[in-house]
């Protein structure tokens, strides 16, 4: 298990690499999920076109 | 049966439709990187000649086709937008840049870190390494020009417009190695010979490449969807979404 940490005396870099790709993602999809609730949350506040503008039926 | 696809090209129809397909490419994603993961992590023999330091090929690799890809698609939903002045076309680039910076930052990141083991430095200023930074600045000068801009068709054209005076900048990156003499090693996997690396290796990388392209597909249409929504806020439509409503 030490070995595969270690990768052969490279594992600073391995990791590194790895690490940083791994934690780009997860903050990716966290932006996108905190940007999503705004935005939701924003469009709930607004009021929807009116039924008098856009005709009766709706 | 032509007319059902075009519906598609309201945002409207295609919010729902982006839904529906988000788990299942995301769910791709999960499986294929744990399986890419897997073979290149533990199941790809240690290299003669770069040891484990190799390994980084698996995240580097796919990171850096997902961002030249990415690219490509962000250019020509551009010229599409451009070209039948329609809103989710514009959407979708305006989708696309935030996810292609990511991949190019991580590309050159982990190019970094595969340098300094094997070349001696994190960095240097050869015509891929370059021309891949310059992809960075123009994904993020995209991001940056949409959020200067107030009116959001306005922006959907700048940006349009910069998408693709940056793209003729992909197949400078893709041709580097060839026409200039680079310290980045050539292509291995080429389309007219066979791969110079080990069968497993190319495995894993095909393998990382596609978990990368389903993630990225999962992550940009959860993103249009959230670009929909705002964009199309007084939409009566909007209002009536069940996630809307119990925001």
């Amino acid at each position: 298990m030490s070995e595969f940490f270690a990768m052969n005396g490279y594992g600073f870099y391995v990791w590194s690499a790895y690490g940083v790709a791994a934690l780009a993602l997860v903050i990716e999809v966290r932006a996108l999920r905190s940007r999503r609730r705004a935005v939701l949350e924003e469009a709930r506040l607004v009021q929807p076109e009116s039924a008098a503008l856009t005709g009766a039926g709706e | 049966m032509a007319t059902s696809w075009f519906k598609y090209s309201s945002p409207a129809s295609f919010y729902p439709l982006a839904g529906k397909m988000i788990p299942w490419f995301a769910a791709a994603a999960a499986v294929l990187a744990v399986a890419g993961l897997v073979i290149g992590l533990v199941v790809a023999p240690t290299d003669a000649t770069q040891s484990d330091a190799y390994r980084i090929i698996f995240i580097h690799v796919p990171a850096a086709w997902m961002s030249m890809f990415l690219y490509v698609v962000m250019a020509a939903w551009s010229a599409a937008a451009l070209g039948f002045n329609t809103r989710l076309s514009a959407m979708m680039a305006q989708a696309i840049a935030p996810t292609g910076a990511l991949m190019t930052f991580i590309a050159l990141w982990t190019g970094a870190f595969w340098g300094r083991p094997t070349w001696g430095t994190y960095w240097a200023w050869d015509a891929r390494m370059t021309s891949e930074l310059i992809l960075l600045f123009l994904y993020l000068g995209i991001i940056a020009l949409r959020n200067a801009i107030d009116e959001p068709r306005r922006a959907d054209k700048a940006c349009a417009v910069l998408a693709l005076t940056g793209v003729v900048n992909v197949p400078i990156i893709y041709f580097s190695v060839y026409w200039w003499n680079t310290l980045h090693q050539g292509s291995s996997v080429s389309m007219t010979r066979a791969p110079s690396m080990a069968a497993i290796m190319l495995v894993g990388m095909l393998v990382m490449a596609l978990a990368g392209w389903f993630y990225a597909i999962a992550v940009i249409l959860a993103r249009v969807r959230t670009i929909i929504v705002d964009r199309e806020r007084g939409a009566s439509w909007v209002a009536a979404l069940r996630e809307v409503r119990h925001a």
